[in-house]
């Protein structure tokens, strides 16, 4: 099926739905739907979903903080088991299916579906909201992340995005969010969701935001664009990151009118990244996430750093694990290269910067169950897995040679997934 | 629970580690750097008072010394923060002060660590409260230690040994020498065994002490050992030639202090990071983290204190598995390979970033840009790390992986 059929299929649903009504915006809808198809944006949500609450709660819940009096490197049990579940799920389903993926710019939706009835959207979700853990979920969703990403990085970032929104609505949603949202999050029928934070443009700082949201009314309007969105042609649910008339960003909930268009990057391209437009966006004033606190914004920008170091970490073994047994089985000169030292010392580079990058971003993970302050360790994490995961993509590609350069092997794919993380800001969260 | 925090119990340690690294050592910083040779006679109060605490088992190890393997004593399978993390906390500090005035500790050396680590008990007992060097380098022999040419031959009630020995740290300063030699040359590494010879033993010949880069208040000496007539009972360890456990014994020591030399690497470092924060805190440059924007400095400084981080975080790792009985020899290399590589970079570039007052012997970072360099070479320099890394991963022996 083509990309523009698809498109009018999703415009033609858009037409019919009630919420246009309801939200009386249908007529603003229908002007941006004709002025943003010039640019080959269409409307997302090609599911037509409306989230309504079941049930309301009397008060939002939450995930408890918890934290160690000693030095531990030990994982719970909980931790342990979704840690190798998802392992065993990466190798045996997420590997094999990374590279049509990777070509195709798009994650098989019966993936998706598995993963989603593994439980993994309710990694941060609090028990009672429907989740599995009481306790707060930085270190099992980074544990989950590079497990994840071992098998596959845009993979992952597919599967991960939906978690992410639920991980920031029982973090920082009020208890209608919290009743309106989760249930589906964490339902059979996930819906495609993202935090869109990122903007198009060079030198980006997320504190420098040019989405606006002002108010009007009872609602706040948002214009601007936003970049690298997971699945953003198929979003339903988005957390847009803008910034408000006083200057503070904040997170605003948007559903209905959301207008995406895919861009696929270098790597990641299993996300089916993308650009969502946002022009003259209304939501109702309810749509604020965290009453606007800039300390909540600031939290989801450190804490989707943290996810996108994590899956740096499972990237970067993936290679490690790669080239191991290729420089021992490879044979140049009559012996296997890897009794050459340039060749060796190489892949003990990769090991040891790895094993740095595991530790600074666990500790900042676990910093943030604690409840303490993590913002420094997660700008360490990020600056240490941006430039040594690179670095091991490029290693891992180098000790291949001319066949590290072709698609036959997966490191070309994995030197393009791993420049992701030092660009990325926002799309999901740990 | 995973918790990558410096435990709470080591809070006070690590503070009086600090007072003395800021009132003991800084202070004399300069002074022992300038000259050279001078032994540091404030260190010798120090090392009484440490002695005591440590008898008061107050200390955890402040020092270098005791880092022999303990198993949990009473018998708990959980989780342990033990002495191996405790002494690297405390060296992070001391090193931050002055690594060449830790080393120059007495009673703090790399051969105390390698009695406690293999000596029995009777000779622990013997031995106790005396400062012990180690000799294992030779003119031909540095990294290769399984090449040492040093022999030891029975005669009678002793052993004689004659080689020649170098860089040893504190050789001329110490009460005792653990001297490595080999008790049948054909016989390899089994056959490589320490002998702890009393300083003033006449067959070992003080030929120089080293003039040096740097961790110049540590000295460093040379020695020839001419028949040295060494005691039967002063070989550490069994005088037997065991070729399937090999090094076993003497390399036991490196797997338990090369963490420690991590440590000082990470202490260096911090105190390179803390006086360049504070040096631009002068210039009017915080460090944002959130936000290091477009600033070039800043971003350079986060790159270093991340290096420094992972350097940190890598020691405490090795250490903590040690504490907990698990096999650490590859983290153990890890951690020194990155704090090795991070100290040097470091320091080198935070005299970069802090222009004439770095690279002045005004202010101490141009000291420690020069202490550091030595911290990426002795206990295994980063090849061998490397080496030691790669053969582990690869599965690889030292004769297919040279």
């Amino acid at each position: 099926m083509n990309p523009t059929s698809l498109g009018l299929r999703a415009v033609r649903r858009l037409a019919s739905n009630d919420a246009l009504d309801r939200l009386g915006v249908r007529e603003r809808v229908e002007k941006i739907v004709y002025r943003s198809t010039r640019d080959g944006f269409k409307a997302a949500n090609g599911a037509g979903r409306t989230f309504v609450a079941a049930s309301r709660l009397g008060k939002p819940a939450r995930q408890r903080t918890a934290g160690s009096e000693l030095f531990d490197l030990t994982p719970s049990e909980d931790q342990q088991m979704l840690q190798e579940s998802f392992r065993d799920f990466a190798a045996a389903r997420l590997r094999p299916a990374a590279l049509d993926a990777d070509a195709k710019a798009m994650a098989p939706e019966e993936l998706l579906k598995e993963l989603a009835e593994l439980g993994l959207t309710m990694i941060g979700v609090p028990e009672e909201l429907g989740g599995v853990m009481t306790e707060r979920s930085a270190v099992a969703t980074v544990l989950t992340a590079e497990a994840l990403a071992h098998g596959d990085m845009g993979l992952a970032v597919a599967a991960l995005a939906p978690g992410g929104v639920a991980t920031a609505l029982s973090l920082w949603g009020d208890a209608d969010h919290q009743s309106t949202y989760l249930p589906a999050l964490v339902g059979d029928d996930v819906p495609a969701a993202a935090i869109a934070l990122l903007e198009p443009r060079a030198l980006f700082d997320p504190f420098d935001l040019k989405t606006t949201a002002k108010r009007q009314g009872d609602d706040y309007v948002l214009d601007g664009i936003k970049a690298m969105v997971p699945r953003a042609a198929q979003a339903e649910l988005l957390l847009v990151a803008a910034r408000m008339d006083n200057g503070q960003n904040a997170l605003f909930i948007a559903e209905d009118g959301i207008l995406a268009r895919p861009t696929p990057a270098m790597g990641v391209r299993a996300a089916a990244t993308g650009e969502i437009m946002l022009e003259g966006l209304r939501v109702p004033a309810t749509a604020l996430l965290g009453d606007g606190d800039p300390a909540v914004y600031a939290e989801c920008v450190r804490r989707a750093r943290l996810a996108w170091c994590a899956l740096s970490v499972g990237t970067a073994q993936a290679v490690l694990d790669y080239v191991i047994p290729y420089v021992n089985d490879r044979k140049a000169f009559g012996e296997p290269i890897s009794h050459r030292q340039a060749v060796a010392f190489a892949v003990a580079d990769i090991a040891v910067e790895l094993e740095g990058m595991r530790l600074i971003t666990l500790r900042a993970a676990a910093r943030a169950d604690a409840g303490k302050s993590f913002a420094r360790e997660v700008a360490l994490a990020r600056h240490l897995c941006s430039e040594k995961g690179t670095r091991i993509g490029s290693e891992g590609v180098q000790l291949l040679g001319g066949h590290g350069y072709v698609k036959e092997h997966p490191v070309e794919r994995w030197y393009r997934d791993l420049r992701a993380t030092g660009v990325m800001e926002g799309g999901l969260l740990a | 629970m995973i918790n990558l925090e410096t435990p709470k119990k080591f809070r006070p340690l690590i503070e009086q580690t600090k007072q003395v690294a800021e009132h003991v050592y800084r202070p004399i910083s300069r002074r022992y750097d300038r000259d050279e040779h001078e032994r540091p006679k404030e260190l010798d109060m120090l090392a009484a008072l440490i002695d005591g605490m440590e008898e008061g088992g107050e200390t955890g190890g402040a020092g270098a010394a005791g880092v022999k393997r303990t198993a949990s004593a009473n018998g708990d399978t959980g989780n342990r923060n033990g002495s191996n993390m405790s002494t690297a906390l405390s060296i992070i500090e001391l090193s931050a002060g002055d690594v060449g005035l830790l080393l120059a500790m007495p009673r703090q050396g790399l051969g105390n660590s390698a009695i406690a680590s293999v000596a029995d008990d009777e000779q622990s007992a013997r031995f106790a409260g005396r400062w012990a060097a180690m000799a294992i380098t030779e003119p031909e022999a540095g990294s290769d230690s399984a090449a040492i040419r040093t022999t030891a031959v029975l005669d009678g009630d002793h052993y004689v040994l004659n080689g020649e020995k170098i860089y040893v740290t504190s050789g001329e300063r110490a009460d005792l020498v653990v001297v490595w030699a080999t008790l049948d040359k054909s016989a390899g590494r089994a056959a490589i065994k320490s002998f702890v010879v009393e300083r003033s033993n006449p067959g070992m010949i003080l030929e120089r002490v080293e003039h040096k880069l740097g961790i110049r208040a540590s000295d460093t000496a040379a020695f020839r050992l001419e028949n040295c007539r060494v005691p039967k009972e002063d070989l550490l360890g069994t005088p037997d030639i065991d070729t399937k456990r090999g090094f076993g014994g003497v390399m036991q020591t490196f797997d338990n202090t090369r963490p420690l030399v991590a440590a000082m690497a990470v202490g260096v470092a911090q105190a390179c990071l803390e006086e360049t924060r504070r040096l631009f805190g002068e210039a009017g440059v915080e460090i944002d983290y959130e936000n290091p924007g477009r600033d070039a400095a800043v971003a350079e400084f986060i790159a270093m204190e991340a290096d420094y981080e992972a350097a940190r975080l890598l020691t405490l790792e090795a250490t903590w598995m040690a504490d907990n009985s698990k096999p650490n020899s590859l983290h153990a290399s890890y951690a020194k390979a990155k704090a090795g590589r991070a100290c040097v970079d470091i320091a080198l570039g935070c005299v970069k970033l802090c222009g004439a007052l770095g690279y002045g012997e005004e202010l101490l970072l141009e000291k420690w840009a020069r202490d550091a360099k030595i911290l990426d070479i002795f206990e295994g320099t980063q090849q061998i790390q490397l080496l030691i890394i790669a053969r582990q991963l690869l599965k690889k022996t030292s004769a297919e992986l040279k």
